[in-house]
């Protein structure tokens, strides 16, 4: 597999009607609905955690003073939830053994 | 919520006849090909949702916290998600959302 490959929700489903047989729709509507669905619990305010993959976390921000990158004037950030990912033990290891062989 | 809230909910949700056996070995798969692309060096982007890569950290010199010596480093590659411009806009609506109906936030920074 080359290193500028990109896995899109096609490619996923494409995946799901080669390996389970699912037809082009039902692959589709179970891709779209798998992250619909971890981002409707977002929305909530629950966060998800994928065992082996890794968890969805929210995180709330206080307003806080930041500054234009470009003209270096101040500026409020504005309070803000946001969404923060943390990859599985799993995972971590399987992303990074090919630069431990190395 | 996790895998297994993640699979009935899915069931619940869609629209054809797909039994919850075959929605959770679907889910498996979905999850078994990002962590394989990622695993290649590649990337998963899913519009509206986020994006997943692999950030390279280079080779340097550390240091033990809690001795301050010195420790080399050797290259690592690790996991990313950046969350993409409609999920952190619903996300960001529903903290304002929950603030107008008087709930208190959980800052956490």
């Amino acid at each position: 597999m080359g290193k500028d490959l990109t896995l899109t929700k096609a490619g996923i489903a494409e995946e799901l009607h080669a390996q389970l047989g699912f037809n082009k729709r039902e692959a589709m509507e179970v891709v779209q609905a798998f992250f619909d669905e971890i981002a409707e619990t977002l929305v909530t305010n629950e966060k998800v955690g994928l065992s082996g993959f890794g968890s969805f976390e929210l995180r709330d921000k206080r307003e806080r003073p930041g500054r234009n990158p470009k003209t270096g004037d101040i500026v409020m950030v504005s309070a803000r939830r946001v969404v923060t990912f943390r990859s599985g033990q799993k995972l971590r290891n399987l992303v990074d053994k090919h630069v431990a062989g190395s | 919520m996790n895998r297994s809230d993640l699979i009935e909910r899915i069931y619940n949700k869609q629209r054809a006849f797909t039994s919850e056996k075959d929605i959770a070995l679907a889910v498996g798969v979905v999850i078994q090909e990002m962590s394989e692309v990622l695993a290649s060096g590649g990337r998963v982007e899913i519009r509206g949702f986020g994006s997943f890569s692999v950030r390279r950290l280079a080779p340097h010199v550390g240091r033990n916290p809690k001795t301050g010596d010195p420790v080399q480093l050797n290259e690592r590659r690790i996991p990313r998600f950046k969350p993409g411009k409609a999920l952190r806009e619903k996300i960001n609506k529903s903290m304002h959302i929950a603030l107008e109906a008087g709930q208190k936030l959980g800052h956490t920074s």
